[in-house]
């Protein structure tokens, strides 16, 4: 099994699936043939003709054959922090959850803010052969939101956007410069915008709850207080701006109306702020700690309602390993993020389940939108894309136990939570990455 | 109550023995459970006036008080009600260490832990850090302040001083005036007064008052005026003075004016109203001196001794609960 259908090697038909491709929209029964690492022949609603004799067939029995998923925002320890993560690790654990590329964070150490950074991460994805690995990298030196990195030389070393990570840029000049400047590049500038003055210090969305528990917080309007002035800025550069997990309803008003007036704007919400709400912290619950910490129930919401509207396009793991040392703290001590590359798939099947997002659009925002915003001809099911694909059985119940998962850290929210979806066999450029052992 | 007969089994033979393992928060009693400690501490008032204090309901007994944050008065207090009643104190300061903050809680509880304590009484500026540390002992875990969460024993000896001159608290009108969003005094007693049937007004610039803090079953007034009129208790709070910075407060003059009691504004509250703070004061910028120490006013004494006597019976009750285990 180990190596399956190599470039060159044996061809595959998954048969029997129910093929789910965002980008013909298509989802209904049908068949796919694997060959060359690509895909060699999709055959949707009607069978394959005659098969050829070498062709190993792996009959689906119904379960969703996908694009796999390529996860935005992921954040490994590698380089300088091993003990939370590796390149390995998260490459592992993201075939278990049927992400096949993963852009990994450049709040490393060294920060990826040099395209030899790029390179060396670039080079142990290599030898690791597991899941894609597209480093994004620093917009400023140091994340320090001064001096603009080499965004034109990371580029051309691989870098697949620019990004300060968690640390919002004050400096309304900078950004706009790094804007018009990563443009020129073709070079999509993230920003996730926070207040700094008013989320100082904070650990969780001021109201009732974080006031009860006496937790340092910072209210939920800091997002759209620098967001309308991203969008401004957007504007004003003409540059695309990617709004880095978004987590208000009043954020997703004004980014609605920022699109409506033209700008290039495109959001992307965590599977954690789409799944829990600021009550999940419960009795100071420091897996529940995030940046942007949650949000309430409202809030929640409406961001599954822009998800399924199309305002929210993107949705992504926001993994952020963070080992039990770091977060069997006080609760604002605690190291904030959730690991999520392996839970990502199932929860966000919930919103199929619970019939409120359509399938096609919950996979059309881990696929096909991402592939769109890389320029990656992965994301879809249609022949001479690469073979990087899921297959999961979509009602298969799992019960989330954080001590099996495969990320080197083991803080997951999801923890104990029953879920739908069970990620059978993962493909990258026809390679089986994973497959799951009964 | 004889107090001087008080043993373990009168303890345990109340009606309603203390169910929880842990002392941590006011939120988690119930008017029986908080009825019962009051009752119980009336008791070691007596005890304590008389010339002999000493009990031996936590004789074996071993009490750690790990407290990370400065005090005085608390730490003595409860060394003082763990010696009344009979058990070996020992008093750890792990400020002094030199372990970094992070490291500190879980390790040092760990450690602490292997050498058997039965009752471990913790104060850390992190909310939810008592908590925490309930999770990984095997003893039972007394809260004595976690950051701006909880400080239950102040909310319990303030209830005590309150029913103590008063004879009942169901009914008083109770206003919280001052700092509250960095109180846990105030949210303890927000807690166990609304428990008990009080009606509390929490009072103070916007600048201090939590977002939510009108869901917690309180009042909310920024005008101490109207906040302490017809109040049976004004009971101020603390302003630590770092919170001239940050955009707060302008000045301690500019607070004491709008915000510190005295005599003058102190006439709005009800006849016969009484005054109480957990201390330390800052005289001259959250209360006049000549309100605080006025004695047919203040409530301030009172509150330092009954907090001996109410820390004694939360002890004694979970010690109770200790033996039965």
């Amino acid at each position: 099994m180990a190596g399956g259908a190599q470039k060159g090697g044996r061809p595959f038909a998954f048969t029997n699936a129910r093929l789910v491709d965002p980008e013909s929209g298509y989802d209904g029964p049908g068949a796919l043939v694997v060959a060359k690492g690509v895909i060699a022949d999709v055959a949707q609603g009607r069978s394959l003709g005659k098969l050829s004799a070498d062709l190993q067939v792996i009959d689906c029995n119904g379960a969703m054959l996908a694009p796999g998923l390529i996860d935005l925002r992921v954040k490994t320890g590698e380089p300088g922090s091993e003990p939370k993560e590796t390149l390995k690790s998260a490459s592992r654990a993201a075939a278990a959850g049927g992400v096949t590329s993963i852009v990994v964070q450049p709040d490393t150490n060294p920060v990826v803010d040099d395209p030899s950074v790029v390179d060396f991460i670039l080079r142990r994805a290599r030898d690791i052969e597991g899941v894609h690995v597209y480093p994004a990298g620093a917009v400023t030196k140091g994340l320090k939101g001064e001096h603009l990195a080499e965004l034109g030389l990371m580029r051309d070393a691989g870098c697949v956007y620019v990004t300060d990570v968690d640390h919002p840029i004050v400096d309304s000049q900078v950004l706009r410069r790094a804007m018009s400047y990563a443009n020129a590049f073709g070079l999509v500038v993230a920003h996730r915008p926070a207040d700094p003055w008013l989320t100082k210090g904070a650990a969780a969305t001021e109201g009732e709850l974080a006031g009860r528990l006496g937790l340092p917080a910072g209210p939920a309007i800091a997002e759209r207080i620098m967001l309308d002035r991203d969008l401004a800025l957007a504007e004003l550069t003409g540059a695309r701006l990617l709004v880095d997990q978004i987590t208000t309803a009043e954020s997703l008003k004004s980014l609605a109306r920022a699109k409506a007036a033209g700008v290039l704007a495109q959001a992307t919400a965590s599977i954690n702020h789409l799944s829990f709400n600021e009550i999940d912290i419960g009795d100071y619950r420091t897996f529940a700690r995030l940046e942007p910490p949650l949000r309430c129930e409202d809030d929640r919401q409406a961001l599954i309602d822009a998800l399924a509207d199309g305002l929210i396009e993107i949705v992504v793991s926001a993994h952020a390993p963070a080992p039990a040392e770091d977060k069997r703290l006080p609760f604002e001590e605690a190291a904030p993020g959730a690991v999520g590359l392996e839970t990502l798939l199932a929860a966000l099947l919930a919103f199929h389940h619970d019939e409120r997002v359509p399938l096609l659009t919950l996979i059309k925002a881990v696929t096909l939108a991402p592939a769109r915003l890389l320029g990656l001809r992965a994301g879809r099911l249609s022949a001479g894309a690469p073979a990087d694909l899921v297959l999961c059985d979509l009602n298969a119940p799992v019960i989330i136990d954080a001590d099996k998962l495969l990320s080197k850290s083991k803080n997951s929210p999801f923890d104990g939570r029953r879920l739908q979806g069970q990620v059978l066999m993962t493909l990258v450029d026809g390679r089986i990455v994973h497959r799951l052992q009964e | 109550m004889t107090s001087l007969a008080l043993g373990l089994d009168d303890v345990r033979a109340r009606t309603f023995p203390f169910p929880h393992r842990h002392f941590l928060s006011a939120a988690d009693l119930n008017v029986i459970q908080a009825t019962d400690l009051l009752d119980l501490a009336d008791g070691f008032v007596d005890l304590s006036r008389q010339t002999s204090k000493k009990l031996d309901l936590l004789k074996g007994r071993t009490m750690m008080n790990l407290f990370f944050e400065n005090s005085t008065r608390t730490l003595s207090s409860f060394e003082l009600a763990g010696k009344r009643l009979g058990a070996d104190v020992v008093n750890m300061n792990p400020r002094n260490s030199s372990v970094t903050k992070g490291e500190t809680l879980i390790d040092t509880a760990v450690t602490l832990n292997a050498m058997r304590p039965d009752l471990l009484v913790v104060r850390h500026s992190s909310s939810g850090a008592a908590s925490l540390l309930s999770q990984k002992v095997g003893c039972s875990v007394i809260n004595a302040g976690d950051g701006r969460h909880e400080h239950p024993t102040q909310a319990l000896l303030d209830a005590l001083s309150m029913r103590r001159a008063f004879g009942h608290i169901s009914g008083l009108t109770v206003a919280i005036c001052g700092d509250v969003m960095h109180s846990r005094v105030a949210r303890s007693n927000v807690s166990l007064l609304g428990a008990l049937g009080a009606h509390v007004r929490l009072v103070g610039p916007p600048t201090l008052m939590p977002a939510g803090a009108d869901r917690w079953g309180a009042e909310v007034h920024t005008d101490l005026r109207k906040g302490i009129a017809g109040a049976d208790v004004v009971m101020m709070l603390r302003l630590q003075l770092e919170r001239m910075q940050g955009a707060l407060v302008p000045s301690t003059r500019e607070y004491f004016r709008f915000w510190g009691l005295d005599r003058e504004k102190l006439a709005s509250a009800a006849p016969g109203v009484r005054v109480m703070h957990p201390g330390p004061m800052n005289r001259g910028v959250e209360i006049d001196s000549e309100v605080a120490d006025d004695p047919t006013i203040s409530l301030i004494q009172d509150q330092v001794e009954m907090g001996v006597a109410a820390r004694m019976a939360v002890l004694a009750s979970l010690a109770a609960r200790l033996d039965n285990l």
